[in-house]
Formats: C-alpha cells, sequence, structure tokens
C-alpha cells in the first residue's frame, strides 16, 4: 500500500515532464504562436480570443505555467476546427480507442504467451515451426497493409464482416453489432504485438528450462506438466510483464493507423486529421492526454510486477 | 567477420533473407539506371492498368504513372530515410546509453529520468506531435522517427554498458592507468558494439515500417515524390476496385521488413553466445539413452553402476565427460566422490537419474541398477516415480537451485504432493516436521519465506529437508558444501552425516575437497579426466593412496599447519573433454613418475592392497 | 617503515529510502579499521564471505572512495597522488581472472595498457618487456595474440600477475588469488607469487576466505569478521594458537584430512545486520565464551605481547 502510494508519487515527474515536452515541442512552431496555432482559423477575432485564453503575449515559462494550471483543471484548450473544447473531443474519442486497443492488448497477450509457450515446449517439432513461420510473418507486416487485406478478403469477396466504422450506421448500435466491426481491426491491430510476445515468450521459456531450480523441479519427481504451469510459466510472466507494458503502447501507436484504415472513430484518426488541419492545441491536448493514461497503464503493470515477484524490493 | 559470415550462412533463413535484401538493394539503388519509365509522368488515358498489362510489367496507379518505376524509386527512398533513420538513433542513443551506463550516480540519473519521459509516450504520439511541429515532409518524419527510437537505443545500450563497467577488465584498465575516455573507447566499445549492431538489425525493419507509416498517414512524403508508404496510402482510397495499387507497394513493404528480420534474427543469432552454447533448446525430462552395447550387470548391490558412459553432443561429435564409470554403492553406506572440476562428477551423479541436460547430453553405454532394476531402461514414467522419492538429490547452489518465486513451503510440499496423491495437510505437517528435523528455527516464517529471504546455510537445509520428503534410500548430494562458508559448511556436514546415520541412508557425497570427504565419507572415488582412477576406503585411499594422481594432488593441496612455505605442485592442467579418442593413461603428461608403456594401451583398474587403481605403476 | 597504513577506515553504503523520505539507510561494510603494511611482507586478511574484505582492498587501491578515514602509500595520502600516479605504487589482482581480462582485446593488448598508459614506454620498449614477464610467469610468447577465453583459469591468473607485474608497482593487492583455480593448479600460482615476491621485492596483501592459502603466503594475518579486524597477529602464533573466539571457530571449522572435526552443532552461522549493527561484541551471537558484558559493551583492541585482538574472553 505503502508502495503503491510511492508508485503514484513517482508518476509525478514522469508526468510533469511529459507536460514540459508536449508544451515545448508544440511552441517550437514557427513564427506567430497564435497565428500558427490557429492556421487557417486565423482571424483577428480568434487571434485575439487565443492570445487572451493562453496568454500569448507573456514569455515562455510564463505561459507554460498558465497552460499547466489549465490543464490541472481539466481545461485542455478550444478546438477551433471543430469549434468545441478539446477535452470534450477526446474523451468521446477516447472510448473507441480505448475498446479497441484494450481488445487487441489482451488478444496479444493471452495469444502471444500462449502460443510462445506452446512453440518453446514443443520446440523443434511443426507445431513449433508452424508458429514460428506465422509469428515471423506477422511481425513483417504493417499492419495498414493487413487491415487493407482483410478489408479486401473479409469484407469486399467474402462479405462476411462490414468493411469499417464502428457500428452499422442504420440499426445497429448495440453490442453483437461492435464485436462484429471489432474483429479485423483488432486482429490486424494484435498481430503484430501477439508475434512479438509469442518470440519473447518462446526464447524466455527455453531459458527458464535451462536453469538449475527447473532440474531441481524434476530431480524432485514432479511431472512435465506441472514443471510447465507452475515453475516455468511462473517465472516467464514475470519476464514478459514488461514487455507487455512495451506492447501496450505499440499496439496504442498501431491503433492511429487501424482507426485510419477502418474508419474507426477514435483517438488516433482524430490527431492524424488535427495535424493535417493544423489544429494544434487539440493535437496538445490528445497527446498529453493518451501519454497520461499510458503511464498510469504502466504504473499498473509496475505494480502487478512487484506483487508476482518477490525479489524486487 | 569470416566466421561470423559463415555463421549467419549456416542459418538457411537467414540467408534468404539476406539474399532478398541484396537483390532489394542492389535493383531499388539502381533504378536511376535501369531502362524504366520515369515515375512521375501522368498519363491519365492509362489509368489503373493491371499489372502485366503491355508496356507497364506491374500496372499503372490512378493518375496512369508506371507502378513498376514508382515501386523501385519509392523502395529507394524508404529504404534510405528508414536506414537513416535507424543510423541516426543507434548513434545517438547509444552515445547517451554509454555516457549514463558508465558514469553512474548523477548523470545516469539525469539521463535515464529523461529517456524514461520519452518512453512514457507510445511512440506514434511523439512522432505525430514532431511532425505536427516542423510540418509533414519525409525529411521530418525520418527525424521524428529517429528520435522516437533514440531512447530505445540509449537503455539497451545502457543496461549492457552497465553489465560492463561493473566487470573486473575495467577495473584492471583503470589500475593501467587509462583515463575515462579511452576506457570507453578502447574497453567499452568493442564489447557493446555487437549489441548495437544486434539492436540495429532488430530494429531498422521497424523504422522502415514506421516511416512508412508516417507516409502512408499523409505525413511523410508529399506528392508527387512517393515512398512505399505513400504509395500504399494512394492505393487505399481506390482499394476496392483496383487493389493492385494496394497489394504492389504493399507486398514490397512486407518483402522488405521480412528480409531485414530475417538477416537480422541471423546476426543475432550469430553474436548471441548462448546459442552456441546450446543455451536456448529444451532440456529433456530425461537424457537421451543410446547405448552402444548391452552392458552386463549382475550385481546385487543396493546401487549398481557399470562402464556408465556420458557424452555432450557438439557439431556431431560425441565428446565423453564420463568414461566407463563403474562402482557400488553399499545399503546405508557413505561413497565419496572426489576429482577437480570438470573431471565429471556432476555428470556421473546426474547420470544415475538421467537428469543431465540433454541434448546436448547423451548417456552411450552402461547400466545403473538401483535395488536390481536398470534405471537406463526404464521408461519416463518410472524414472519420475524414481526421483524426489527413493532418490532423492541435494545441489551446489542452494540459490539458484530452488525456485526464487515459489515459497519454501510449497516448494517442500510439491515432492511429497507429487509421489503420493495426497492432500496438502499432510504434505504440509510432513514439511514441517522435515523443517524440524534440519533444526530451522522459527519455522512458520521460514515456511511463508522465499529463497532469497534466507542466509545460504538456511537455504542448504532447506535443500535437504526437501531431499529427506520422501523417505528416500538414497541421496545424491553434489557439492552440497561447495558454496558455503566453512564455519557454515561445518555446521551442514555435521546435520548430514547424523541425520544419514539415524535413517541408514545410502548416500554419494561428490567433492573437491579431501577434508570434507574425509568427514562423512566410508569409502571414495577419486576420478580423473572423467574416468575413476583410484577407489578405497576413505582412511585408506587418505593415509596411503596408491595412485600418483591422487598422492600428488593430495599432496599440492594446501593444508592448515605448515606455515609459510614452498607448496608440491602437479606441473600442467587437467585434461578437457574432448572426441578424440587418445590412448594411454590420462594422467601421464602430469605423472612424475610415468614410463613409456603408460601410453601403449589404455590401463585397466587392478587391486592393490585395500584399494583399486588405474595405473601400471601404483605407489606401493 | 610502513609501504603502506590506513586509519580510521570506513565504508557505509548508504541509500535513500524512498524518493521523497531523505532519511537514508545506512548499509556497514568496513568499520575503522587501521592497516599497516611493511615492506616486503605479505599481509593476508581472512573472513567469511560479506565481511567487508573486498570492499576494504578496493579502498586501499583507491578503487573504492572511504566513508572516512585515510589512506597512505609512502606516508602520502592517495588523495595526494595524481590520478594515473597511484597505479605506479599500488596494484590490484582481481578474484576472476578470465573476467579481469577484456574479452576482445589480445593477451598482448591487455598487457601492453600498463605499460603504455603508466610508464609510457614506445612500442619497442612494450614488446621488449612483455616479452620478458611473459617468460616470469611461465607462459609461452606464442600466447600473446590470443583471445582470453583460450585460456584456461590457471594460465589468465599468471596474465593476470603479468599486468600486474608490468605496472612496476611494489605493492600488489590480491583478492582471493586462487580461488577459482582448480586444486592442482593453485599451488602452482601460489609458488609463483611466493617466488616473485623475493624477486621483485613486493609487498602483498592477500585476500581469501581459505586459511590454508592464507597460511602458505602470508607474514602476518588480520582476521575479519562484520566490517571488523578482530584479531591481528604474526601467522604463525595466529595458526598455532588462536586468541578470539571467532579465530577459533574458523580454524576448527575447516575439514582436515583423516581427522574429524570437533565442531558443536551450532544453529547461528549468521552476521549479524548490518543496517542495525548490535550494541555490543557483534559475534555475541556465536560466540562459545560469551557473557551478559559482551552483549552489551562492544570490546576496544587489546594487545598483549605482539597479539592483538578485540574481545573481552579471549582463548589465552
Ligand atoms: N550441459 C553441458 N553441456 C556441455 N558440456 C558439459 C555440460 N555439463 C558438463 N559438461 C562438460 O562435461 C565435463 C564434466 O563436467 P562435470 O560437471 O561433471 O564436472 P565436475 O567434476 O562436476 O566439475 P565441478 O567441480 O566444476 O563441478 C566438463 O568438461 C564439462 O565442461
Ligand atoms: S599409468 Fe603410468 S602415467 Fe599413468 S599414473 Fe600410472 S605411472 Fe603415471
Ligand atoms: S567479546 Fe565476548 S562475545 Fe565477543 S568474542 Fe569475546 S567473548 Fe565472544
Ligand atoms: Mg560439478
Amino acid at each position: 500500500m505503502n508502495y503503491f502510494i510511492q508508485r503514484l508519487l513517482s508518476a509525478i515527474p514522469v508526468l510533469l515532464g511529459i507536460t514540459i515536452i508536449v508544451f515545448f515541442i508544440i511552441s517550437l512552431i514557427p513564427g506567430d504562436p497564435a497565428t500558427a496555432i490557429l492556421g487557417s482559423y486565423a482571424t483577428p477575432e480568434n487571434v485575439k480570443l487565443l492570445n487572451e485564453q493562453l496568454g500569448l503575449d507573456k514569455g515562455l515559462i510564463q505561459r507554460y505555467f498558465i497552460w499547466l494550471g489549465n490543464l490541472v483543471q481539466g481545461d485542455l484548450g478550444r478546438s477551433f476546427a471543430l469549434n468545441r473544447p478539446v477535452l470534450d473531443e477526446i474523451l468521446e474519442r477516447f472510448n473507441a480507442t480505448l475498446i479497441l486497443s484494450g481488445t487487441a492488448f489482451i488478444l496479444c497477450s493471452v495469444v502471444g504467451v500462449l502460443i510462445g509457450t506452446i512453440s518453446a515446449f514443443k520446440q523443434y517439432t511443426i507445431t513449433d515451426k508452424i508458429i514460428t513461420f506465422t509469428v515471423l510473418t506477422g511481425i513483417s507486416l504493417p499492419s495498414f497493409f493487413l487491415g487493407m487485406m482483410m478489408i479486401l478478403l473479409f469484407a469486399v469477396n467474402l462479405q462476411w464482416l462490414p468493411v469499417s466504422g464502428m457500428y452499422a450506421i442504420y440499426g445497429g448500435g448495440d453490442f453483437l453489432d461492435l464485436i462484429h466491426h471489432l474483429i479485423m481491426p483488432a486482429i490486424a491491430l494484435a498481430l503484430v504485438a501477439t508475434g512479438v510476445v509469442a518470440r519473447i515468450t518462446r526464447n524466455s521459456v527455453l531459458e527458464i528450462l535451462r536453469q538449475d531450480y527447473i532440474r531441481t523441479a524434476r530431480a524432485k519427481g514432479v511431472r512435465e506438466g506441472n514443471v510447465l504451469f507452475k515453475h516455468v510459466l511462473r517465472i516467464a510472466i514475470v519476464t514478459i510483464l514488461p514487455i507487455l507494458g512495451l506492447q501496450a503502447g505499440f499496439v496504442l501507436s498501431g491503433s492511429v493507423f487501424i482507426e485510419i484504415v477502418f474508419q474507426w472513430p477514435g483517438v488516433g484518426r482524430m490527431l492524424v486529421d488535427a495535424i493535417l488541419k493544423r489544429d494544434i492545441l487539440l493535437v496538445q491536448g490528445g497527446v498529453m492526454f493518451v501519454a497520461a493514461c499510458y503511464v498510469l497503464f504502466n504504473i499498473a503493470v509496475d505494480l502487478l510486477q512487484r506483487y508476482l515477484d518477490p525479489r524486487i524490493k | 567477420m569470416i566466421n561470423f559470415l559463415k555463421l549467419i550462412s549456416r542459418n538457411k533463413l537467414a540467408l534468404f533473407g539476406g539474399i532478398l535484401l541484396v537483390i532489394i538493394f542492389v535493383v531499388s539503388f539502381l533504378s536511376p539506371l535501369l531502362p524504366l519509365k520515369d515515375p512521375d509522368v501522368i498519363k491519365t488515358s492509362d489509368r489503373f492498368l493491371l499489372p502485366f498489362s503491355e508496356g507497364y510489367l506491374l500496372g499503372t496507379d490512378h493518375l496512369g504513372r508506371d507502378l513498376l518505376s514508382r515501386l523501385l524509386w519509392g523502395t529507394r527512398l524508404s529504404l534510405l530515410v528508414g536506414i537513416s533513420a535507424a543510423l541516426i538513433s543507434a548513434t545517438i542513443g547509444s552515445i547517451l546509453g554509454t555516457i549514463a551506463g558508465f558514469y553512474g550516480n548523477k548523470t545516469d540519473n539525469v539521463i535515464m529520468r529523461i529517456i524514461d519521459v520519452l518512453m512514457a509516450f507510445p511512440y506514434i504520439l511523439l512522432a505525430l506531435a514532431i511532425v505536427a511541429v516542423l510540418g509533414p515532409g519525409l525529411f521530418n518524419a525520418m527525424i521524428a522517427v529517429a528520435l522516437v527510437n533514440i531512447p530505445f537505443f540509449a537503455r539497451n545500450i545502457r543496461g549492457v554498458t552497465v553489465t560492463i563497467a561493473n566487470k573486473e577488465f575495467i577495473d584492471a584498465a583503470r589500475l593501467s592507468g587509462m583515463s575515462n575516455f579511452k576506457i570507453i573507447i578502447y574497453e567499452i566499445f568493442p564489447n557493446i558494439l555487437p549489441v548495437i549492431v544486434v539492436t540495429i538489425s532488430t530494429t531498422v525493419g521497424w523504422m522502415i515500417l514506421e516511416t512508412a507509416g508516417l507516409s502512408f498517414l499523409g505525413l511523410g512524403s508529399q506528392p508527387p515524390q512517393a515512398d512505399l508508404g505513400s504509395m500504399l496510402g494512394e492505393g487505399r482510397s481506390s482499394l476496392i476496385v483496383n487493389p493492385h495499387t494496394s497489394y504492389v507497394p504493399g507486398a514490397m513493404i512486407f518483402l522488405i521488413v521480412i528480409g531485414v528480420n530475417l538477416f537480422g534474427d541471423g546476426i543475432r543469432d550469430a553474436l548471441d553466445p548462448r546459442l552456441s552454447k546450446g543455451e536456448l533448446v529444451k532440456p529433456q525430462p530425461v537424457t537421451q539413452i543410446k547405448l552402444n552395447k548391452n552392458v552386463k550387470n549382475n550385481s546385487n548391490s543396493f546401487l549398481s553402476v557399470q562402464n556408465l558412459t556420458t557424452a555432450f553432443e557438439f557439431d556431431n561429435k560425441l565428446h565423453l565427460a564420463s568414461k566407463d564409470v563403474s562402482f557400488d554403492i553399499k545399503k546405508g553406506e557413505c561413497l565419496g566422490l572426489i576429482g577437480e572440476s570438470g573431471s565429471g562428477k556432476s555428470v556421473t551423479a546426474l547420470s544415475v537419474t538421467c537428469l543431465v541436460a540433454s541434448p546436448p547430453g547423451v548417456i552411450v553405454d552402461g547400466s545403473v541398477k538401483f535395488q536390481g532394476d536398470d534405471i537406463l531402461k526404464m521408461n519416463y514414467e518410472q524414472i519420475r516415480e524414481l526421483r524426489g522419492n527413493k532418490i532423492s538429490y541435494i545441489f551446489q547452489d542452494p540459490l539458484s537451485t530452488l525456485h526464487p518465486l515459489i515459497k519454501i513451503g510449497k516448494q517442500l510440499e510439491e515432492a511429497f504432493i507429487e509421489h503420493n496423491h495426497q492432500k496438502n495437510k499432510e504434505a504440509t505437517f510432513k514439511g514441517k516436521e522435515l523443517l524440524k528435523l534440519v533444526q530451522i528455527p522459527n519455522i512458520e516464517n521460514v515456511w511463508n519465506s522465499y529463497p532469497h529471504e534466507l542466509s545460504g546455510g538456511m537455504r542448504q537445509r532447506i535443500s535437504i529437508a526437501m531431499a529427506l520428503t520422501n523417505d528416500p534410500e538414497l541421496i545424491i548430494a553434489d557439492e552440497p558444501t561447495t558454496a558455503l562458508d566453512v564455519t557454515v559448511q561445518a555446521q551442514i556436514l555435521l546435520l548430514l552425516d547424523t541425520l544419514r546415520k539415524e535413517r541408514g541412508l545410502s548416500v554419494l557425497f561428490i567433492s573437491h575437497d579431501f577434508g570434507v570427504v574425509s568427514q562423512i565419507c566410508d569409502r571414495v572415488i577419486v576420478m580423473y579426466g572423467g574416468q575413476i582412477v583410484e577407489e578405497g576406503k576413505t582412511e585408506n585411499i587418505m593415509s596411503k593412496p596408491r595412485h600418483p594422481y591422487t598422492s600428488q594432488l593430495m599432496k599440492c593441496v594446501p593444508h592448515i599447519g605448515f606455515g609459510k612455505r614452498e607448496l608440491p605442485t602437479i606441473s600442467g592442467s587437467p585434461p578437457s573433454i574432448t572426441y578424440k579418442k587418445e590412448i594411454g593413461c590420462s594422467f601421464s603428461s602430469r605423472c612424475l613418475i610415468k614410463k613409456d608403456n603408460c601410453l601403449n594401451e589404455d590401463i585397466k583398474i587392478v587391486q592393490k592392497g585395500d584399494s583399486e587403481v588405474r595405473c601400471l605403476y601404483p605407489h606401493e | 617503515m610502513d609501504i603502506l597504513s590506513a586509519y580510521n577506515l570506513s565504508k557505509f553504503y548508504s541509500k535513500n529510502k524512498g524518493l521523497f523520505n531523505k532519511q537514508s539507510i545506512n548499509l556497514r561494510a568496513v568499520n575503522n579499521i587501521n592497516i599497516n603494511l611493511k615492506s616486503k611482507e605479505s599481509l593476508g586478511i581472512v573472513g567469511e564471505s560479506g565481511c567487508g574484505k573486498s570492499t576494504l582492498a578496493k579502498m586501499l587501491a583507491g578503487l573504492v572512495t572511504p566513508s572516512s578515514g585515510e589512506v597512505k602509500i609512502e606516508e602520502k595520502d592517495i588523495n595526494n597522488y595524481k590520478k594515473h600516479e597511484l597505479p605506479n605504487h599500488i596494484q590490484y589482482m582481481f578474484q576472476d581472472p578470465i573476467s579481469s581480462l577484456n574479452p576482445r582485446k589480445t593477451i598482448y593488448q591487455s598487457l601492453a595498457a600498463p605499460l603504455k598508459y603508466l610508464r609510457k614506454l614506445d612500442e619497442k620498449e612494450i614488446e621488449k618487456e612483455i616479452k620478458t614477464i611473459i617468460k616470469e610467469v611461465n607462459l609461452k610468447e606464442e600466447f600473446l595474440n590470443r583471445f582470453p577465453h583460450e585460456f584456461s583459469g590457471g594460465q589468465a591468473q599468471r596474465i593476470g600477475i603479468a599486468r600486474v607485474l608490468l605496472s612496476k608497482a611494489k605493492i600488489i593487492i590480491l583478492d582471493e588469488p586462487v580461488s577459482a583455480l582448480d586444486v592442482s593448479i593453485q599451488s602452482q600460482i601460489l609458488n609463483l607469487l611466493n617466488d616473485l615476491q623475493k624477486k621483485f621485492e613486493l609487498s602483498y596483501i592477500v585476500i581469501s576466505h581459505d586459511l590454508a592459502v592464507i597460511e602458505a603466503i602470508c607474514d602476518r594475518v588480520m582476521v575479519m569478521y562484520f566490517g571488523d579486524i578482530v584479531e591481528k597477529s604474526d601467522a604463525k602464533e595466529l595458526f598455532q594458537k588462536p586468541y578470539h573466539p571467532y579465530t577459533n571457530l574458523l580454524l576448527k571449522s575447516v575439514p582436515k584430512i583423516n581427522q574429524k572435526m570437533e565442531i558443536k552443532n551450532l544453529f547461528e552461522t549468521e552476521l549479524p545486520d548490518p543496517i542495525n549493527p548490535p550494541k555490543g561484541c557483534s559475534f555475541y551471537t556465536r560466540c562459545e565464551n560469551k557473557t551478559e558484558k559482551c552483549k552489551d559493551s562492544n570490546p576496544t583492541e587489546t594487545i598483549n605481547d605482539n597479539r592483538k585482538y578485540k574481545c573481552f574472553f579471549p582463548n589465552i
């Protein structure tokens, strides 16, 4: 419990670091900040409004603190392109991203660890070879290309699944409809991460099998099944957990592409649109928000790790 | 370098990847010289021609541009950008990582905190933010991808640098008067270079993908210039009607990345010492047994090992680690097995229940009769029934031989549950009894501890308790006190000796220390180069060694009570295992009384006094 | 004159309890030790794992900065030597012979470093020196172009000795010089060390957990327990008649050939907690001679004809 609070507190410097990076990257934009931020929306009224809102006439450091102050109060500014508060837009979109990335993350963790373990335990058999080959193909396919090919095959040719979107436009909107729409993007998104997890799992299981304590278990006459489930997997999960944390980042990143390919109404698509429209405040807010969530997620992974591995002090 | 290429080319997949890459590289980089159409010439009359159309091998895109030409030019661009990004981030990341890892303390803290913050972004977010600022464009996309990957390199390299900086040769370099800068350049860098190469080779594929991705989003290369990503992006708008505009660039990205991955894996494997040592091969639960001849074993002894020969298979050759080892253990007897490192003691001990890691281990000959049955002829289930039940083991280093994440109690119960099909309650009771037996104080506490929370002596007591779980009849103890301090060793020896006498246990006790063996063993076997060279009662061997090796070794081991002095020595060093068949006495090169005929034939074991000796001229 | 001396040398490793907890944990590694080494003498330091031997030795060689106290070499504080000067006076030989050689350098390159950077010799002189020294440690010249992994432990240890000799330092710290070696190789190395000491007039500080090794090459011995020197004396006398109960226990615990140990069954074998060192004698929990007095007060050094020990009730 004590550690839990400590760990949460230790996230503060990281979060502050993120705010600094996000803020200063954005303020590197050349030219008059207000005009740059507003881009094609730089009408004199808007410029004036923004100048007041962000204190753009003040110094950089001062501006940062104003921005940070607003941020802490949940005010991420206003998107001029969409003409609504940035936070509202993000919250609405984040839900969709969470569903997509969350599903993909769970898929890649479960399937990755499973097939990685199987492939290690059946090393050099045909099962192992098939898995290794599939994994290799999987990690070499760009997810956006895979998504496109899946659309062609399953949606256009076979017509099993919808081409894009999160819900059917007419009717739908229920859970089944969501699942129906989710299958392809989630698989396309999970594939690469699954491959990575499977590979690392396979190698670490093989390495663990060589350890002295596995020999001890065998010397005790423990059945092979128990050696695998009680001894090997216990350690494997602890070594793979940080990798899963990293993969969550990759899944989140990949979701940007998948959201575009499948027209999924998530934060990623919003960000790309915002960049192309130069809606800087929306970009800033979106990046900040997602990064903060990712930090929190990693804290959770860390705590889990600590719980599972008593050696970490 | 040549070795390295050989290693890679032995790996067929890596070779395939390498060839694929070379072809793609050569063709795409030669594209300015090839008789191709101009990639940017628009010819609306030829829109969306399918592949293999006349004049357009791969067809045309929505503006009627030649896809083949665009593909090759695009490939060239993608490769250039991806590789540059990889090199940039590798350079900057490695420098940061090395500095952080080498200097440690504050420097490390500052650099790593920044890296942590950068790692806190899912990479694409940071890249998007950077592109948002710099504006879309291929060069900016490359910068973004390079920057985003710096933390990854820095972290990896820092980790390796820390390990290397703590190695003794760095201190040695300091003591040779080298400055920090020189140490980094001459001592550290050559050692982290392989890691840098591996990291580059395993990430360059990613970076090509990432830049392609940014272009795909429209944030990288801007029309009319096209790389693979932007071609795919353009193709997407006509995906359903004219899929060939998508799958042509998509397939190329796939080919490049799979080529890089295969080749990268090859590099990694070639540079990874674990692979050449066979450390990434699953050890089977039972050593592979390939008996060449049927060994007759008519002994009625409690345990009778006959002509046991165990080998390790490398490069398709059998390297013999123990040769023709034969011995008996009687009920209630403690037999010592003594020898130098690498003499085959552990291999012999593990072979008894087929625990030698396999691959590479193979038992090639012999018979191990335990209470009348030959273990080497049993199936896995029968062997498993013996292990931890009638025959149990105690190993050398209890920290590495106990499972680090399972509580002591659970580990103690396990052998009982596996062999008795009984429920936990009895197992718990039994386990706690055993802890009492090995004199562990504060049993409840220890029961719920993890191995790392206990001291070395306590851990070894736990291992002993674990070995006693199912009231075994034979305990094989492989250097159970070597990792311990003398005072702790004394206590453990005392405990073992008491227990075995109380319970009438038979023990195979392995050690390299004559003094230790003297404390606890009834009879002793001396091993040298995988062979038994002498066997006899402990007192006899200790007071009257017959084999020249035994006597020379006993003289040269420092004993207490003789003051500062010149010690007798044995010249040369012990033999290492080989696949070559060597005729004659294996000790001959170091023997002080060797004669010519010692090398003529293999030496047989003969009776001499009360001992058995493998020597033509044993001491009287 | 002492060629090396150290006064009140201590080392605490401290660690902050947490990010926001400024209080720190102090781990006691070496506690207030005085040492002196005479020229051409070899001084043994013996003790069990974790008692602070290596920390002490590294402080003497300037590889670890002490928390307090001073080290003098030839009467001059080591902090007053220039950074690259010190290795000309004191050298350190490491426990693991293979890992003290850079795996990616040939033996020649490793041996050339001290000549180049410490003694600033030119290529020709370097070659000459290396060829001389390699004979001195009984290795063949053809080994020079090989890499460390091609050597056995004993050979690598000889290379380590050669490297140390090339610096021309007179004081050499030998940290467990033979514990990584095979028993049949140990005596070769110990003899070599003895010979070289005479030939080059070296002074040794030998660290080992193995009493027999210490006895074979040392003139004087210090016994360390829990960061403290509990007994110092002439080697001969110490091995004949240990005064301190701990020294006595150590000697009794060494298993001897054809002689049963007379050891009582004692469970306590552990060192006290270095974060909360006990108030009284640190050997209290394991001591045969203890009384109430030892629990509450810490014995200081007693000098009794040439013998020095820290104990209220020694075995005299
Ligand atoms: N898993 C393995 N793979 C390859 N070679 C091995 C393996 N285990 C042992 N060997 C080799 O077999 C030989 C005998 O080794 P073994 O471990 O039996 O020696 P030992 O007498 O127990 O030595 P030590 O005193 O170091 O424990 C050695 O040359 C060793 O290198
Ligand atoms: S057989 Fe010959 S060489 Fe071998 S030990 Fe005996 S005397 Fe020495
Ligand atoms: S002071 Fe007391 S406890 Fe300490 S060693 Fe001496 S007799 Fe034992
Ligand atoms: Mg062994």
